[in-house]
Formats: structure tokens, C-alpha cells, sequence
């Protein structure tokens, strides 16, 4: 009889053991560090580090923002683009000009967006005659170090990306100026008719 | 010597004995409902921020991106949370005033991270990683629901395990075109049984095998 007792005292205290196991949290919360969690061992608190002044990322030396962005050398701007003109770059210039310019700049860059019409102060039009002169460089250059309202997005578009929309910019200023002997035959046709 | 317990005692014994199984039937039961309940995993209970960031106003009124401000959605594991220098583009100028943005214009002073209060959050031993379900076309809207609607962000879905598993098991339920992966409210043009079965084999999707396996997701 005893012994029976004994047993079953020797059973539930395993069950309330793995029961009790099972309501630990150790696996949920492991003791390692996810992206921008916060960290009591740096005195900012930030796990992900920040970026020592002037790191450059591996494979990225070629387009690293020195010595001026943009540009040859620090005085000039580019006048041709350091990456070969596709039609892959100009569709990920468009994707990236509309995920980052149209909310001030608007679709067709003439600059009125959502955010200038919630009281932003107002963009120039991108088909003005100074800059459609400027060198391609301006746009990166804009882009990366901004320009008086124009905030910089060196932060959230990498240079391959700046380059793709410097040049849509450009294909934006032929779009606003094209004569009808600019379209291929087939299509001055339709664009006739339809008219 | 008399009984001790009167006959119509074995009926309340059998009831018992019958009544314990409906008993442990109904706990059981209780206890999944509730596993599965916003109580436990928290789904559509908005949450406390710092600051009262509307998903609503940016994403639903202004009509932003969502990758203006999420960056790394599209490239890496992490959607990524944006600095505070993201909000100041727009916020040195709109609302540049207004009392509620202060701990944002504070943070960008003084260089001190706004503390976020995290809203989906799975244990750490499951590994989750955005750009490869963005890029084989799931959109936000299928795990975030309608973030364009929500003043303060929610978890819309449970996170457990059978939900990803409902979707590893058919993907082409909820497949859309990648150009829509970041468009709320979107509907198939014809019908999902179709668009997503072509979507699957167009964007390589492994079979179920694979998506669900153990060490797919714990790794
Ligand atoms: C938050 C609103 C905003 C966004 C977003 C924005 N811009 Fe601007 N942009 C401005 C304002 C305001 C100006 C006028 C700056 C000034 O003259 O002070 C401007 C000016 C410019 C100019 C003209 C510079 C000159 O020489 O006058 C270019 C080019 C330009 N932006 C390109 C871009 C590109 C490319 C993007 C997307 C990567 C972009 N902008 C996104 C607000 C914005
Ligand atoms: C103007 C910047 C901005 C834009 C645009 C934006 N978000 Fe956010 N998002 C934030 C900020 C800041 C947070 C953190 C605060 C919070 O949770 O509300 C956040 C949080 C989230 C979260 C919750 C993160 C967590 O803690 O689990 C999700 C999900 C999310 N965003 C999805 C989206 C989707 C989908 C879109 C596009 C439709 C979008 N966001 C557009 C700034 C933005
Ligand atoms: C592209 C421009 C832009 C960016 C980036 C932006 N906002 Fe806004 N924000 C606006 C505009 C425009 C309004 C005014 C909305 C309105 O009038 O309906 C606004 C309004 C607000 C408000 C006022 C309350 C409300 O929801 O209307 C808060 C708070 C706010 N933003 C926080 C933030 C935070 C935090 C960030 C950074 C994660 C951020 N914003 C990034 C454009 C922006
Ligand atoms: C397959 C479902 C799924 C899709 C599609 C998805 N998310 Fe998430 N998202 C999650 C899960 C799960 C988490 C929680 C991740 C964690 O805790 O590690 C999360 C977390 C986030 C976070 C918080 C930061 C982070 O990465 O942990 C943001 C911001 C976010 N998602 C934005 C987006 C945006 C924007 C999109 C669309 C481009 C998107 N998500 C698409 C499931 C998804
Ligand atoms: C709405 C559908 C959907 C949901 C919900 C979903 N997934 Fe996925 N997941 C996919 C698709 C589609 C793929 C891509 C499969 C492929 O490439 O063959 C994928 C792939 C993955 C991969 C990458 C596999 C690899 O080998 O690289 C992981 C990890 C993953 N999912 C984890 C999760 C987790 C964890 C959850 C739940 C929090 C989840 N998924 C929810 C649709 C979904
Ligand atoms: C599609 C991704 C995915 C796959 C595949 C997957 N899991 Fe999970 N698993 C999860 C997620 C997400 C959770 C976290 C659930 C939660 O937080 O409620 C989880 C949780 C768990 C847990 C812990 C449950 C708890 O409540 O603590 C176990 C055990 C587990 N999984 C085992 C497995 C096994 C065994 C397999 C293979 C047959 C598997 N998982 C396959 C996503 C996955």
C-alpha cells in the first residue's frame, strides 16, 4: 500500500515537473539579438550598430559617395552614367522615382504630390529649361545630399537605385517635350485616329 | 448490514463517470479556443506607440509606399522599421508644430531611437523571412491585412503555426502578381483558382514537401 503511494506521489510529481517545464519562455526569447532590438549592453541601446562615418559596403566602392556624390571629381558633376543604360534600369528607375519622389514630385514630376498639397513647400517642375540642361550628375547628387527643402535619401536608395532614377528623370523630361515624329510609324497612325 | 449507498446512487455514478468524458471533451475544447484567441496570440488588439503613427493617414490618404519607409522588405529577412531622419523628410515642414510629433523631432535631436512597441512578434526559433514571400508574390495584405485602414497598427493574423502552414500548404490560394504585391484591397481579375495555379508555376513556387518541412521555418 505504501509503496503504491509512494509511486504515484513519484508520477505526479513528474507530471507537475514537465508541466512546469513547458511554461518556460527560454526558446521564445532566446539570448541573441534580432534586427534593431533594443540592448542593455550599449550605452545607446541599439543592437544593430550604426555605421562607422564613411563605411562603404563590399562591392559598392565604384559608386561610393566620395569624393562628392555624383560627380568625377569634387567640382564637376557627371555627364554620362557610370552604369550601361538598359531598358531593366529604366523600368526600375520608374518603380523607384514613384515609391520615393511622387508623394512631393508627383507621377509626371511636375511637382505637385500629395505631401505639397498637405502645405509641403512646392518642388520646381522637373521640365524646367535649367533642368532639363543639367548634367545627369544633378539628379544623383540631389538625391543623395538633397538640395535646400529637398530632403537627401542617401539612406534609403542605394546608388545603383539613384542612377536608375536619374535616368527615368530624364526619359520623365523627353516624355513632356516629345513631337509626334518622335513616335515609331505604327503607333503616330493610332495616335492620329484616336484624335 | 445494509448497504451503504442506496440503489439510485448508480445512476449518479454512471452519470459521472459519462459526464467526466463531456467534462474533459469541453475543457478540451475551451482550452484550443482559447489557444487560438486574441488573448493568447494577441491578433487584432492594436497597440500603445510613442507616437500615434497612422498606417491609415500615410498609407490610405497620402497613398506612400510601403517601401519608403520599409525598406529592406523586398531584399532581406527584416522588413525594416524606419529611422526617425525618414519621418523628419516630410515632418520638418508638415506638422512641424504639432505637439504630437514632438518625441519624433526629440529623437532626431538628440539622436536617441524611438522605441516602437512591436506588434508581430514570433518566438525566436522560428525563422520568417519577408523578401522571399514578396518576391514569389504574397502580398502585405494577405499576412498584414488592411495596414491602409488601421489608425494604430494590429496583428491581423494568429502567427501560429497551422496558419502558415494553411498557406505553405496552398500557396496558390493567395498568390497575386508581384507588381500587386504592395496593393491593399486588391482582387484577383479572374478567378484565384486560375491566376494562382499560373502564378505557381511562373514563379517556381517548391511544392508542399518542402514548404513544410520542420526545418523549413526552424532552422
Ligand atoms: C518631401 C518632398 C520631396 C520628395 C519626396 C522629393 N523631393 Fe525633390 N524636391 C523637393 C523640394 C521641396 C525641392 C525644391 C528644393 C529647393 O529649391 O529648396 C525639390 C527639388 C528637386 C530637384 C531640383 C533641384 C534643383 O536644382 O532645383 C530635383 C532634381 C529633385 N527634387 C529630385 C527628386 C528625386 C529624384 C526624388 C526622389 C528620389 C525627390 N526629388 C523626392 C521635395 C521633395
Ligand atoms: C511613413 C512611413 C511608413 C509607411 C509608408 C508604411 N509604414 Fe508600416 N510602419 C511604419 C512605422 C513607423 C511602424 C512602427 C510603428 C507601428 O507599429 O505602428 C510601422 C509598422 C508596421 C508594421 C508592424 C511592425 C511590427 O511591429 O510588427 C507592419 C506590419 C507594417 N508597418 C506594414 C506596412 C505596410 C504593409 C505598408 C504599405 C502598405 C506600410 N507599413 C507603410 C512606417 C510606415
Ligand atoms: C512622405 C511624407 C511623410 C513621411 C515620410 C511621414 N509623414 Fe507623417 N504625415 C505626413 C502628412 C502629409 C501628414 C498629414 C496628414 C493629413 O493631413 O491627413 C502626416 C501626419 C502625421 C501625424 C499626425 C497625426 C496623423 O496621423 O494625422 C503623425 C503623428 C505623423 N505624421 C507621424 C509620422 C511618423 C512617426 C513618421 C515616420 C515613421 C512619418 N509621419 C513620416 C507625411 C509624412
Ligand atoms: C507571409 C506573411 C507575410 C507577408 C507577405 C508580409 N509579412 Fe511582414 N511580417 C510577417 C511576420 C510573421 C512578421 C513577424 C516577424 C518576426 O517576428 O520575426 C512580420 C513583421 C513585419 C514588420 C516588423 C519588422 C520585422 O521584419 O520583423 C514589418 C515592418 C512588416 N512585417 C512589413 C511588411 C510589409 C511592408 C510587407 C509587404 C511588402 C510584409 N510585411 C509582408 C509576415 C508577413
Ligand atoms: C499566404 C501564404 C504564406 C503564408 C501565410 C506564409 N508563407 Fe512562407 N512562403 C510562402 C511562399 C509562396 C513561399 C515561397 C516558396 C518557394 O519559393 O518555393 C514561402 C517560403 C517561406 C520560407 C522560405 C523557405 C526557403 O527555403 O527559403 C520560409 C522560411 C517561410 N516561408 C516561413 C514562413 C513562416 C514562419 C510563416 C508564418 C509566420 C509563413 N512562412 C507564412 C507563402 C506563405
Ligand atoms: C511554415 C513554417 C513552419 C513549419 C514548416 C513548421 N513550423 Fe513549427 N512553428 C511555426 C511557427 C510560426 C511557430 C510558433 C507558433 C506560435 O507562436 O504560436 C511554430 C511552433 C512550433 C512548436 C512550438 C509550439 C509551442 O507552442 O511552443 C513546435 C514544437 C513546432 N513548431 C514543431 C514543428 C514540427 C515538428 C514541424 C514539422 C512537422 C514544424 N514545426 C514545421 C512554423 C512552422
Amino acid at each position: 500500500m505504501t509503496g503504491k503511494v509512494h509511486r504515484a506521489t513519484i508520477y505526479l510529481g513528474a507530471i507537475a515537473l514537465i508541466s512546469a517545464c513547458g511554461c518556460r519562455q527560454e526558446m521564445y526569447d532566446q539570448p541573441k539579438y534580432r534586427p534593431l532590438q533594443k540592448s542593455d549592453f550599449f550605452a545607446d541601446q541599439r543592437a544593430s550598430r550604426p555605421l562607422v562615418e564613411g563605411t562603404v559596403a563590399r562591392g559598392t566602392l565604384a559608386s561610393a559617395p566620395v569624393p562628392a556624390a555624383g560627380a568625377p571629381s569634387a567640382e564637376e558633376l557627371r555627364t554620362t552614367m557610370p552604369v550601361p543604360l538598359t531598358r531593366e534600369l529604366l523600368a526600375r528607375g520608374r518603380q523607384r522615382f514613384e515609391i520615393f519622389c511622387t508623394p512631393c514630385h508627383d507621377r509626371t514630376g511636375g511637382g505637385g504630390g500629395m505631401v505639397v498639397r498637405r502645405g509641403y513647400r512646392p518642388p520646381p517642375s522637373l521640365h524646367i529649361e535649367r533642368l532639363r540642361d543639367a548634367p545627369i550628375g544633378h539628379f544623383y547628387d540631389v538625391i543623395t545630399r538633397g538640395l535646400g527643402a529637398m530632403p537627401d535619401y542617401a539612406q534609403q536608395i542605394p546608388p545603383e537605385d539613384r542612377w536608375a532614377i536619374a535616368a527615368y528623370v530624364r526619359a520623365l523630361q523627353l516624355s513632356q517635350r516629345a513631337a509626334l515624329a518622335d513616335v515609331p510609324e505604327p503607333e503616330r497612325r493610332s495616335l492620329k485616329e484616336r484624335k | 448490514m445494509a448497504q451503504i449507498f442506496h440503489r439510485s446512487t448508480n445512476f449518479l455514478s454512471r452519470f459521472s463517470i459519462f459526464g467526466s468524458v463531456f467534462f474533459l471533451a469541453i475543457l478540451l475544447w475551451l482550452f484550443y479556443d482559447l489557444e487560438a484567441s486574441p488573448y493568447t496570440t494577441q491578433q487584432t488588439i492594436a497597440r500603445e506607440q510613442p507616437v500615434q503613427f497612422s498606417h491609415a493617414h500615410h498609407v490610405g490618404a497620402i497613398g506612400i509606399d510601403c517601401r519608403y519607409c520599409h525598406t529592406s522588405v523586398e531584399k532581406a529577412a527584416f522588413a525594416g522599421i524606419p529611422p526617425t531622419k525618414t519621418c523628419m523628410n516630410c515632418h520638418s515642414q508638415i506638422w512641424a508644430q504639432s505637439p504630437y510629433l514632438e518625441p519624433v523631432r526629440e529623437s532626431f535631436r538628440t539622436d536617441k531611437s524611438l522605441e516602437w512597441t512591436r506588434v508581430n512578434d514570433l518566438p525566436n526559433f522560428v525563422y520568417f523571412d519577408h523578401s522571399i514571400h514578396v518576391n514569389k508574390g504574397v502580398g502585405c495584405e494577405t499576412c498584414h491585412g488592411r495596414v491602409d485602414q488601421m489608425p494604430l497598427m494590429y496583428q491581423a493574423a494568429s502567427l501560429q503555426m497551422k496558419w502558415c502552414l494553411e498557406c505553405h500548404r496552398h500557396p496558390e490560394r493567395y498568390l497575386r502578381p508581384k507588381e500587386e504585391v504592395f496593393t491593399m484591397g486588391w482582387r484577383p481579375p479572374v478567378e484565384q483558382a486560375v491566376l494562382g495555379e499560373r502564378l505557381k508555376r511562373e514563379y517556381h513556387v517548391r511544392d508542399r514537401v518542402v514548404l513544410e518541412s520542420c526545418s523549413t521555418c526552424h532552422r
